[in-house]
C-alpha cells in the first residue's frame, strides 16, 4: 500500500471543516550564540504555524537549543518503535567551540528539516512530545529535557523489563544459548543486507562529496595567489605588458571569488543531502535493531511461557497450594507474551510502510541534490569560461597598443 | 596525455546517447548568447571550431588559423593533435625564442598578426622572423640508438642515442641552404660549455639538462622524445640569438659530418692535480710566471693555474677587506640599475613559478577528486538498480548514474584543461631558466672584473719592485748579475702583463 505523498506543511487526510485544510508549518530560524567560553550554545526560535486543535493557537514562537531536538529525537524514537525517525545532524564536540558561520548555517537547515519531517509524517505529528517541544516554555523544556538522562526516563514497566533481558541473556549463557535469536524472513534478510551495503556505498559517495568541496576552496585560493603573484610580476614590467599581467591577476581573482561561492553551494546542496541520506540510512538500521529487540523478546517470553506451563502442568498434577500462583504469573506472562508479540507484527508493519515511503522521498531529494549540483558546476564552468573570454579582448588591446 | 582526440570523439558519442543530461543544464546560456562576441573577438578563429558548444569539445581539426602564421619551429615539437582540441588556440608562447638584454633589440619583426602572441614582449624577444631577409630553422628528429665502441665493463653498457639536426638556412656563412648532421647529448654539452666560455657576459640560453637516470630509463621512449623536444627548443633559441647563431662553434655543431671530438675532462679533480704539477714550478720562479694573454679570458676560478687562482683570492679579499679601493670598479650606474631590476623580475618569477605550479597541482585535484565521486556515485546507482524492489528506487538509480557520468566527464576535461595551463604556463618556467643564464653572464662580469683588478695591482706591485730593484742595483756597483737578470724578467713579465 503506498502511502499519499505528504507535502511539508500538512496532512492530506479528509479535511475537517471544509474552509480549511489541516496544516502544520514549522520553521527553524535565527541561530544565536549564548552563554560563553565552554558552557556557549546555540540557540534557534522555532516558530509554529498551525491550525490544529491541539495546538494552542495559530502561531507559537519558542527558543530551543540542539538538545532539546536531541530529546524529541529520543522520545520519538522510543515511542514509535518501527517508523523510521528523521535523523539529527551529528553531535559535534570539537566544531562546537568554533561555531563558524557555515557550521551553524548547516545545522539549522538540517534542524529545519528535522523538525518538519516529524511534523509531515502521518503518525509523528501526533506526538505528544512534539506539541511539547513545539509550544512548551523555556521551563518546561528543560525540566523534560533533564529527566531523559539514564534509568529515570524509564517507566517501572520498562524497568522490569530491562531486568528480564539481563536475566535471559544470563541464563541464556549460562545454558549455552548464545546465539541471538533472529527472524528466518529472507525478505527482510534482504532488505538488512541492502541497507548495511547502501551505508558503505553512501559513506563513500559522501566522502568524495566533501573532498570536492575542499578542492573547489583550494582551487579558488590557488587561482587568487597566483593572479596575485602575476600582478606582481607585472608590475616589474612597464606599459602594455604589465598591463596585461595585471589584467590576467584581477580576472584570476574575481574568478577564484566564483570557485570559493560554488565551494559554498556544493557543500550545502549536494553534500549535506548525501550527508542527510547518509543519517537515514543510520535511522534505519536503529529501527532495525529494535526490531530485532523485538522479536527476541516476543521469541523469549513465549520460551518462559512454555517454561511456565510445564511448571504449572507439574503443579496441577501436585494440586500444590502454589498452583494458584503460578496460574497468576502464568497469565499475566500470556499477557505479556501477546504484547510483546503485537508489538512486534506493530513494527514489522510500520516498517513496510516506512520503506517504501523512505524510498521515495530518497529519490525526490537526490532527484534535487543532483539537480542542483549539475547547475551549480554548469554555471561555475560558465562563469569561468566567460570570465577568461571577456579577457582576451583586454589582452588584445594590451599587446596592440605596444605596436 | 594528447591522446585526447580520441577522448575527444567518444565523448561526443557518449554524449549523443545522453540526451537525458541536457534536462539537467538549466542555464542555457551555453547557446547564443556569448558566441557572438566571442567570434567578434576572434576573428581569426575558424569556423569549425564551436566555443563551449554544450558542453563538449568539438570534433578536433588540424589547421588552427591561429597557429597557422609561418609554421615557427615550435609547430614540429607539438604532437599533431595537441592545441586543436580547444576552443581556444593559445597562440603558443612556445614560438617564442629568445634574446639577450645587451644584445641587438632591434630583430624582433613580428609577422604573425594573431595579437596574444605579441603579448611576450617583455624582455625583448623577437619571432623566429620568417619575413625578414635571412633565416635559419633548425629541426631535430629521428633519435636512434647507436651503441658506443669505448670500453665497456658492463655488457651492454654505453649506448647512447644520436638525434638528427636538420637545418636550413640561407645564411652564406654557411655555405649549403639545407644539411644534415647526427649528434649526441654530449656534444651539444660541449657546445653548450664552449659557447658560455666563448662569449661570456651574454645571456646564452641554458641547455636542457643532463639526467642522472640509469640506463633503463635512458631507453625509453618518453625519455627520448623528451630529450628530443628539448634540443630543439634549445638549438632554436641558440639560433634566434643574432650574436651566437654566427658563432663558429655553432657552425660546426651544426654542419660538420662526423662526430665531434668529446672534450678532456673539467673535473675538480684532475684541475686540481693539473694546478698542482704547475705550482712548484711557477714558485720557484723557473717558467715565466706572468700570465698569457689569452689565459685571461677565462675566470681563473675554474681554472689550472693554482697560482693565478691564489692571486686573484687574494685581490678578491683586499676588495672586501681591504682600506684601499680596487683600481678599477663597478661603475656603470645604468648596468647596475638594470640588474636591480633583473633581481627584482627574477624574484616574481620565481614566485609566478611557484604559484603557478601549485595552481596546476589544485587543478588536477579537482579533477581527480571529480572522477572518484563520479565513480563512488556509478558504484552506488548500480547497486541500486540491483537491489531495486519499487520502481522509485530505478528512477533514482538513472538519476544518480547521470549526475555520476558527468562527474567522470568533467573530470576529463579538467585533465585535458591542465595539459594545457601546463603547457602555457611553462613559459614562466623556461624564463626562470633563462634567469640563470643571466646570473653567468653577471658572474662572468664579476670575474673579470676581478681578474682586471688583479692584473692591475699585480702590474703596479712589479713596478714597485722594478724600481726598488733599479734603485737598489744603481747603489751596488757592478750590478750583479742574478740581479740584472731578475730585472730583466721582470720587465717581460712587466710587459705581458701590461699586454693583458
Amino acid at each position: 500500500m503506498i502511502t499519499q505523498q505528504r507535502s511539508l506543511s500538512g496532512s492530506s487526510q479528509s479535511p475537517r471543516s471544509p474552509s480549511s485544510q489541516p496544516f502544520l508549518s514549522v520553521s527553524v530560524t535565527d541561530p544565536a550564540k549564548m552563554g560563553n567560553g565552554v558552557q556557549a550554545y546555540i540557540s534557534y526560535k522555532v516558530i509554529t504555524k498551525t491550525n490544529l486543535p491541539e495546538y494552542q493557537g495559530p502561531e507559537k514562537i519558542v527558543i530551543r537549543r540542539y538538545s532539546d531536538f536531541v530529546w524529541l529525537h529520543d522520545r520519538v524514537f522510543e515511542k514509535y518503535k518501527g517508523i523510521f525517525i528523521p535523523p539529527l545532524p551529528e553531535k559535534s564536540t570539537v566544531e562546537k567551540f568554533r561555531f563558524s558561520a557555515e557550521f551553524i548555517e548547516m545545522r539549522r537547515q538540517a534542524l529545519d528539516i528535522f523538525v518538519n519531517r516529524i511534523a509531515s509524517h502521518h503518525e509523528l505529528q501526533q506526538s505528544e512530545d512534539l506539541r511539547t517541544f513545539l509550544q512548551a516554555d523555556e521551563q518546561t523544556m528543560e525540566r523534560a529535557r533533564s529527566q531523559e538522562t539514564g534509568i529515570f526516563k524509564k517507566k517501572p514497566a520498562d524497568l522490569m523489563q530491562i531486568f528480564k533481558d539481563v536475566q535471559s541473556k544470563v541464563s541464556d549463557m549460562v545454558l549455552g544459548k548464545e546465539k541471538p535469536v533472529e527472524e528466518s524472513n529472507p525478505e527482510y534478510e534482504k532488505l538488512k543486507h541492502y541497507i548495511f551495503e547502501l551505508e558503505d556505498h553512501l559513506a563513500e559517495a559522501q566522502k568524495h562529496a566533501y573532498r570536492l568541496v575542499k578542492r573547489h576552496r583550494e582551487l579558488g585560493q590557488s587561482l587568487s595567489d597566483f593572479g596575485n603573484a602575476v600582478k606582481l610580476l607585472g608590475a616589474c614590467e612597464g606599459n602594455a605588458l604589465g598591463k596585461a599581467f595585471s589584467e590576467l591577476g584581477v580576472k584570476s581573482e574575481i574568478l577564484s571569488i566564483k570557485l570559493q561561492k560554488e565551494a559554498n553551494h556544493l557543500l550545502m546542496n549536494f553534500e549535506e543531502p548525501l550527508k542527510d541520506y547518509f543519517r537515514a540510512v543510520q535511522s534505519i538500521k536503529a529501527t532495525i535493531g529494535e526490531r530485532a529487540s523485538a522479536f527476541r523478546q516476543q521469541c523469549e517470553l513465549a520460551e518462559t511461557i512454555k517454561l511456565k506451563e510445564i511448571d504449572l502442568n507439574k503443579l496441577r498434577l501436585t494440586r500444590s497450594e502454589r498452583m494458584a500462583d503460578v496460574e497468576d504469573e502464568y497469565e499475566e506472562l500470556k499477557a505479556d507474551g501477546e504484547e510483546a508479540t503485537r508489538r512486534f507484527e506493530t513494527i514489522v508493519r510500520l516498517m513496510n510502510e516506512e520503506i517504501v515511503r523512505f524510498q521515495e522521498q530518497k529519490t525526490l531529494d537526490m532527484g534535487l541534490a543532483f539537480h542542483e549540483f549539475a547547475k551549480g558546476q554548469a554555471r561555475l564552468a560558465n562563469a569561468i569560461a566567460d570570465g577568461w573570454r571577456s579577457l582576451l579582448p583586454k589582452l588584445e588591446a594590451c599587446s596592440s597598443s605596444q605596436h | 596525455m594528447m591522446g585526447s582526440e580520441n577522448r575527444g570523439f567518444e565523448e561526443a558519442h557518449l554524449y549523443a546517447s545522453r540526451e537525458e543530461m541536457e534536462s539537467l543544464v538549466l542555464d542555457d546560456s551555453l547557446t547564443g548568447k556569448s558566441y557572438s562576441d566571442y567570434r567578434s573577438a576572434m576573428s581569426t578563429l575558424s569556423e569549425t571550431h564551436h566555443p563551449l558548444s554544450p558542453p563538449i569539445i568539438a570534433t578536433p581539426t588540424d589547421t588552427d588559423p591561429l597557429l597557422s602564421p609561418p609554421p615557427p619551429p615550435y609547430s614540429n615539437v607539438s604532437n599533431p593533435n595537441s592545441p586543436s582540441n580547444s576552443y581556444i588556440e593559445p597562440p603558443s608562447y612556445g614560438d617564442v625564442n629568445f634574446s639577450p638584454l645587451d644584445a641587438d633589440n632591434g630583430v624582433g619583426v613580428n609577422s604573425i598578426e594573431s595579437p596574444i602572441e605579441d603579448l611576450e614582449k617583455s624582455m625583448v624577444l623577437s619571432r623566429s622572423s620568417s619575413s625578414s631577409s635571412e633565416y635559419l630553422k633548425i629541426m631535430v628528429s629521428n633519435p636512434q640508438k647507436e651503441l658506443g665502441a669505448s670500453n665497456s665493463i658492463v655488457p651492454g653498457g654505453n649506448t647512447y642515442f644520436t638525434y638528427l639536426i636538420t637545418t636550413r638556412t640561407n645564411l652564406p656563412e654557411f655555405g649549403g641552404s639545407e644539411f644534415s648532421v647526427r649528434r649526441r647529448f654530449k656534444d651539444v654539452v660541449t657546445l653548450s660549455d664552449r659557447l658560455s666560455e666563448a662569449y661570456r657576459g651574454f645571456f646564452i640560453p641554458p641547455r636542457p639538462d643532463k639526467s642522472v637516470v640509469e640506463s633503463q630509463v635512458m631507453q625509453k621512449q618518453d625519455f627520448v622524445e623528451q630529450r628530443r623536444v628539448a634540443l630543439e627548443k634549445y638549438l632554436q633559441r641558440l639560433v634566434a640569438h643574432p650574436v651566437i647563431k654566427k658563432s663558429d662553434e655553432l657552425r660546426v655543431f651544426l654542419q660538420v659530418q662526423g662526430k665531434l671530438p668529446l672534450p678532456t675532462t673539467t673535473d675538480v679533480a684532475s684541475r686540481m692535480l693539473d694546478g698542482a704539477a704547475k705550482l712548484p714550478k711557477q714558485l720557484f720562479g723557473d717558467s715565466v710566471s706572468a700570465i698569457g694573454p689569452q689565459d685571461v679570458v677565462q675566470p681563473a676560478k675554474g681554472g689550472r693555474d693554482l697560482l693565478r687562482i691564489f692571486k686573484e683570492l687574494k685581490q678578491s679579499m683586499a676588495n672586501d677587506w681591504g682600506a684601499s679601493k680596487p683600481p678599477v670598479e663597478e661603475e656603470d650606474k645604468e648596468f647596475l640599475e638594470k640588474k636591480e631590476k633583473l633581481h627584482d623580475l627574477e624574484q616574481q618569477l620565481n614566485n609566478a613559478s611557484q604559484q603557478a605550479e601549485s595552481l596546476v597541482k589544485a587543478q588536477q585535484d579537482m579533477g581527480e577528486t571529480m572522477g572518484e565521486l563520479g565513480l563512488a556515485l556509478i558504484k552506488l546507482a548500480k547497486f541500486e538498480n540491483q537491489e531495486a524492489l519499487l520502481n522509485t528506487q530505478r528512477i533514482r538509480a538513472a538519476d544518480i548514474k547521470n549526475a555520476a557520468t558527468a562527474a567522470v566527464k568533467a573530470s576529463r576535461f579538467y585533465r585535458e584543461l591542465n595539459a594545457q595551463t601546463v603547457k602555457h604556463l611553462d613559459t614562466l618556467h623556461e624564463y626562470l631558466g633563462l634567469m640563470l643564464a643571466i646570473h653567468t653572464a653577471f658572474s662572468d662580469r664579476s670575474s673579470a672584473l676581478l681578474t682586471v683588478q688583479t692584473l692591475l695591482s699585480e702590474l703596479s706591485s712589479l713596478h714597485l719592485r722594478g724600481e726598488k730593484l733599479e734603485a737598489a742595483s744603481s747603489k751596488i756597483f757592478g750590478g750583479d748579475k742574478s740581479r740584472v737578470h731578475k730585472i730583466e724578467e721582470l720587465k717581460e713579465t712587466i710587459r705581458v702583463t701590461e699586454g693583458c
